[in-house]
């Protein structure tokens, strides 16, 4: 059954990238989209076996990858509950999407490839989910990564998707530089790295010390450490995030798969997988609460000032896989990955949503020139609603119940650094609560100003013939300050949008148009997803972390005997489970405030704290501090070693240096010199025969 | 046949396929045509009879097969020819990639196309030599014969710098080779044969060691090529013709590594172990730094030979790492490095087959006009980068994995290799194929020919299989890397507990832990 949930998203990709052309990009679709909920039906089937049932974990091997000396390792599925959970989490949406696509991929030309790229995407990711062992975990890990790279550049004439896709790629290679030296350490103390075998020799190893990279360190910290700083990359955690927003660069399904539901959670799924390794290193769980804890705080507060619709739900996601860290951090392996599941629906969902209302603005992102839309796509606006709702964890929504039972734990927890997270996530939960409604209310609310939008870019001359819009222009509209994100100058802001290969499709009515709802077939996944946005919590809570925890993940998340945070969380007192739900309606009254009552209050509070804005919109200058430290250094040292090192220093002293001077010495003996490569060459033969002669006859005596 | 075995008649082949090119008579077409065909047929036959070899080779077994001997000059010196699972796989490897050569060839050679291919096949015949060679002094020839045809396809139908670069291969070259011969005249000295399998089995005095180690590593470093001795293989992949730069990445850098493994690793394996660190330090830098120098380059065929270097960091890293995932990732890495950068030359030569530039800044939108070639294109670069999945991450992480129970920091500093590669190796990939297609001359460019889609097609799904299922080529090394391991970690155990407690702690733990799972 396994083999049938990984295989059909695999046989999907073969056929639609070797027989695309051939059968059509009808047939394409069909045949994708087709096996993806094939694939949905039967993880749902292993789901309700492995985890709501009681059948006990399985591993079918597949066949030997390759044994040398003590390594082994094995191609093979492991299924457990954790890994059905990730099953349905995967195909469930990637089936939606790949439906959704038919509806909002449908005038461009490269549907086929794009129909391959997002099957190649979900059998990796299978890969991932159902390894057995952490190379071909690492194999997931690196294919999800190509395929993410593929889809971001996947209008590969726009050289900022271009950019884009490079850049996540590199940024996560950064974090699999990581993962690959904790694979090592592993292997190193337990010469394997097959899970059953690591697993059982963790406990073994806690508080062991290894020598390396010249100290004795704590083993497990380590190893636990370089495997995070891979799930850091993965995730897009603090200081390795900077790839995320700007992966919006590919079309919107792929951000809502990729970039929101599944493989940004991968990093979350690995530490879950490996939870019998990280209960052996405090340090680092410490450490994985703080980065946690960070980063939702921090995503949050770029997300409160973003403007492009897109940019806005990834920093949004940015920050909640922050709290998905913050609930492994403290322990509780079944909040992340209950955060994650509920995630999934509604954050793909808001993707979905956008996508929608892209289609509906004829792929306009910028919300600055939406508004009103809520008469115009009512289904879409209460979709979104839902999404929101869900998000900002309102009473009995999936997001109330994963991402509160988070923040209590965070607050019941003694570990180092869990108050540190707590707060940050309790303020995390009032911003959100801002940037959600914000766009809420920007895009739907107030006036229509998309056809303001075009006349004012035509009133200060910018006319861009080719209907991609020029709205990224400094514009002073009052609702948003006039300096929001863009006259900082930014320059991933230009040309962040979703502009199709044939931008002339988009704007054949000229620069007057009626936002319209989307095609049904846009519309049946947003229901599916709106279904697991509202019950997915209320139905599942007392699985993944409540009483019933144990029967259902069946040991495939461990828990150490002290570890007691899904207890202890239980019991915060009332007043401290009530907070997030106030900050939540605090955020919500501030955008009812600034967005719906005084418009004109945004622009002030942006000027009255003006270095606050201007570092959070240039979102805390990372893209900067990178360009400063890495890019350039890494160009400048290239250009010196080359042209200071190989031709400056060892060509010069070397070959050249030394040809020179033959030369000199040869002008004398010019009369031998022929020219003809031939007889230099000949000549060296000849020596080198009468050399080998004279030594063999020589030496033969 | 005349009391000759398989491995003389691979080596014979090709000659003789070479002798009947050199027969035909004119310029005319039909003659051009015949030697093609002529060279083609011989390298496909060669390679199918390396196959069957292949099928009747035990992978088992750690000892020599096939083993030929015949006296020659006396005094010791014999032809002996032999092969084990570290030199099998560059025989094949050797006849696998030859036949792609000459069909790189095919069209875009237009001048002395009969020489051209003698001089192909002749190289062909020296390389095979050096791979199977069991003696000392056979080896020497065959190694330093090769040069010869390199020479004269860089020096005759290169590019404009062609005389220069085939200069500067060469002294390089030769400068290692020199110091080589006298190490070889005096280990003739001492043992008193120049028969391989002899020398394996002596024991040279410590001292000795030391210097045979350093002379036959002037001539190996340069070949691999280590920093900081690479600089010729730029130069050189720039000038040569599109095949030989697949000749030349794909078997004359490897026989660096495979002296290493045949001489230097077993027969000095206390100096080897003595200059462990120094080859770490080398690799590193050379993994680093060229990775560096390759992000910048402007020209695609320096690129990727640049890269190249890079790659060849991680075998020599994994070589002196004497375990058996370093040593066998460094033969794979090697073969895994013949197939893949082979095959990027092979896509720089399609560009520059129909717009005679190597330029990255004349690129630029392919992928508008050339889908094939773009996927093709996608592959290798993947291949490059070390994707999983493909042939090129089973060979770095091996070498990466054996060399961290050793040196962590080398592991380390090689690791970031990895981020490099990615960058370097997609920024190129970017530059000349994503984009918007504007310049002029490249807007009537063809797709990938079915000649060409037929070689590169090969070679990408050679690349993927060897990526998902290795063991063919990686288990064919494990006898002899692990029969090469030992002898050398037995003296490094000792000397590193001499020297500190560097990884006691590990090993003990290494040992609980299996006690543990057990």
């Amino acid at each position: 059954m396994i083999t049938l949930v990984v295989g059909l998203p695999l046989l999907g990709f073969l056929i639609a990238a070797i027989g695309g052309e051939r059968i059509g990009t009808r047939a394409c679709e069909i045949v994708t989209t087709s096996f993806l909920f094939l694939a949905a039906i039967v993880s749902w089937i292993l789901f309700f076996q492995h985890a709501l049932g009681s059948q006990p974990e399985s591993v079918s091997p597949v066949g030997n990858w390759f044994t040398v000396g003590t390594l082994k390792v094995d191609w093979a599925f492991r299924v457990d509950a954790l890994t059905c959970v990730m099953l349905v989490v995967v195909t469930t949406v990637s089936s939606l999407v790949h439906l959704y696509s038919v509806g909002y991929m449908s005038d461009d030309p490269s549907r086929p490839r794009f129909f391959a790229y997002l099957s190649l995407f979900t059998f990796t990711m299978l890969m991932l989910v159902t390894a057995d062992n952490l190379v071909q975990m690492f194999f997931g890990w690196e294919g999800v990564g190509l395929a993410s790279y593929l889809l971001i550049g996947f209008w590969y004439t726009k050289p900022t998707a271009n950019a884009a896709a490079i850049k996540a790629f590199v940024v996560n290679r950064v974090g699999d530089f990581g993962y690959l030296l904790g694979i090592f350490t592993v292997f190193m103390v337990t010469r394997s790295v097959g899970f059953d075998t690591i697993f059982a020799a963790a406990p073994g190893l806690a508080n062991k010390t290894a020598h390396l990279f010249g100290h004795d360190w704590p083993v497990m910290e380590v190893a636990c450490f370089l495997l995070f700083m891979g799930a850091m990359g993965k995730s897009a955690q603090f200081l390795l995030h900077t790839w995320l927003p700007d992966a919006m660069e590919g079309p919107t399904p792929v951000s809502a798969l990729i970039h929101a539901a599944t493989m940004v959670t991968a990093g979350v799924f690995m530490v879950a997988r490996l939870s019998p390794l990280f209960e052996q290193a405090p340090a680092v769980m410490s450490f994985i609460t703080i980065i946690g804890g960070t980063t939702c705080f921090f995503a949050a507060t770029i997300g409160c000032v973003q403007t492009d619709i897109k940019r806005v739900v990834a920093y949004s996601t940015c920050s909640q896989l922050g709290y998905m860290f913050v609930g492994l951090g403290v322990g509780g392996f079944g909040l992340g990955v209950f955060h994650l599941f509920t995630h999934a629906f509604f954050k793909a969902l808001l993707f979905l949503c956008a996508g929608s209302v892209i289609t509906a603005m004829h792929h306009e992102q910028d919300m600055r020139h939406m508004g009103a839309l809520r008469s115009r796509i009512p289904v879409t606006f209460w979709m979104m609603t839902i999404g929101t709702l869900a998000l900002v964890g309102f009473p009995f929504t999936a997001g109330y119940y994963s991402k509160d039972a988070i923040i209590e734990a965070a607050y019941a927890s003694h570990a180092f650094g869990a108050s540190y997270a707590y707060v940050l996530a309790t303020i995390a939960v009032a911003l959100t609560s801002f940037y959600s409604f914000r766009l809420v209310f920007m895009t739907f609310f107030g006036k229509e100003r998309w056809e303001v939008a075009h006349e004012h870019a035509d009133n200060t001359g910018i006319n861009n013939p080719e209907g991609a819009k020029a709205h990224l222009e400094p514009t002073n509209r009052p609702e948003t300050g006039g300096h929001d994100h863009v006259t900082a100058g930014h320059p991933d802001a230009h040309g962040a949008h979703d502009v199709k290969l044939h931008p002339d499709n988009a704007h054949t009515e000229g620069r007057v148009f009626v936002p319209h709802e989307s095609s049904q077939v846009m519309l049946v996944p947003l229901y599916v997803l709106a279904v697991g946005a509202l019950f997915a919590g209320v139905l599942f809570a007392s699985h993944f972390i409540g009483d019933a925890q144990a029967e259902f993940w069946k040991g495939s998340l461990f828990y150490s005997p002290g570890n007691h945070i899904l207890e202890e969380m239980e019991h915060v007192p009332f007043l401290v489970s009530m907070i997030p739900t106030l900050m939540l309606l605090g955020g919500f009254l501030v955008a009812v405030y600034g967005y719906i009552i005084n418009p004109g209050a945004p622009a002030a509070w942006a000027r009255t704290f003006k270095p606050v804005y201007t570092f959070v919109s240039h979102k805390w200058y990372f893209d900067e501090l990178y360009e400063l430290i890495f890019v350039r250094p890494a160009f400048a040292f290239g250009r010196l070693f080359w042209k200071g090192g190989d031709v400056g220093i060892i060509d010069r002293f070397g070959p050249d240096g030394i040809s020179a001077a033959t030369v000199t010495v040869t002008k004398q003996a010019v009369k031998l010199q022929t020219g003809y490569v031939y007889n230099y060459a000949f000549a060296m033969l000849i020596g080198v025969t009468v050399l080998i002669t004279w030594f063999l006859v020589a030496g033969g005596r | 046949m005349f009391g000759f075995g398989i491995l003389s008649g691979l080596i014979v082949l090709p000659l003789i396929g070479a002798g009947f090119i050199l027969l035909q008579r004119g310029e005319d077409e039909a003659t051009l045509r015949n030697a093609k065909w002529a060279a083609m047929l011989t390298t496909l036959v060669l390679f199918a009879l390396s196959c069957y070899a292949w099928s009747q080779f035990d992978t088992s077994s750690s000892e020599f097969q096939f083993v030929e001997q015949r006296g020659w000059f006396g005094a010791g010196l014999t032809y002996k020819l032999g092969v084990d699972g570290i030199s099998f796989p560059f025989v094949v490897l050797t006849a696998f990639l030859m036949p792609f050569c000459i069909l790189a060839s095919w069209t875009s050679i237009h001048f002395r196309m009969k020489e051209y291919l003698v001089a192909f096949l002749v190289l062909e015949a020296l390389m095979i030599g050096v791979f199977c060679s069991l003696d000392l002094v056979l080896f020497y020839l065959f190694f330093e014969g090769g040069l010869i045809p390199m020479f004269l396809i860089i020096g005759i139908w290169g590019g404009k710098r062609r005389v220069y670069a085939s200069f500067k291969f060469f002294l390089y070259t030769l400068v290692g080779s020199l110091l080589m011969l006298l190490a070889i005249m005096s280990m003739y000295g001492t043992a008193g044969t120049t028969d391989i399998t002899v020398l394996l089995k002596t024991h040279f005095p410590v001292a000795m060691q030391t210097w045979l180690f350093l002379a036959f590593f002037a001539s190996f470093a340069v070949k691999m090529p280590m920093w900081p001795v690479h600089t010729w293989l730029p130069d050189a992949h720039v000038e040569a013709p599109t095949a030989g730069s697949v000749i030349l990445a794909g078997i004359l850098l490897k026989m660096g590594g495979y002296g290493f493994l045949r001489f230097s690793l077993p027969m000095f394996p206390d100096a080897s172990h003595l200059f462990a660190p120094l080859v770490f330090t080398l690799s590193v830098i050379a993994i680093i730094y060229t990775s560096l120098v390759a992000l910048v380059q402007e020209d695609m065929k320096k690129l990727i030979a640049y890269s190249s270097v890079a790659h060849m960091g991680f075998v020599t890293m994994g070589l002196f790492a004497f375990t058996e995932q370093g040593i066998q990732g460094a033969v794979f890495q090697m073969v895994s490095h013949g197939l893949v950068s082979g095959a990027l030359f092979l896509c720089v030569g399609v560009v520059y087959d129909r717009m005679h530039t190597r330029e990255i800044a004349a690129y630029g939108g392919l992928v508008n006009r050339m889908p094939r070639y773009a996927t093709a294109f996608l592959i290798f670069t993947m291949a490059n980068i070390g994707l999983p999945g493909t042939s090129g991450f089973v060979g770095e992480f091996l070498t990466m994995l054996g060399t961290f129970e050793v040196n962590s920091w080398v592991t380390l500093f090689a690791a970031t290799g990895v981020i490099l590669s990615a960058a370097y190796a997609l920024y190129l990939y970017r530059r000349v194929v994503f984009g918007v297609l504007t310049k002029d001359n490249l807007k009537s460019i063809l797709d990938l020919n079915p000649r060409e889609a037929g070689m590169l097609g090969t070679l990408g799904v050679l690349t993927i299989f060897y990526g998902i299922h290795p063991s063919p080529s990686v288990g064919a090394s494990g006898p002899r890397g692990a029969a090469l391991v030992w002898p050398p970690t037995a003296a490094r155990a000792a000397t590193r507990h001499k020297l500190a407690a560097a990884t006691p702690p590990a090993v003990t733990l290494a040992a609980q832990a299996g006690a543990a799972t057990r």
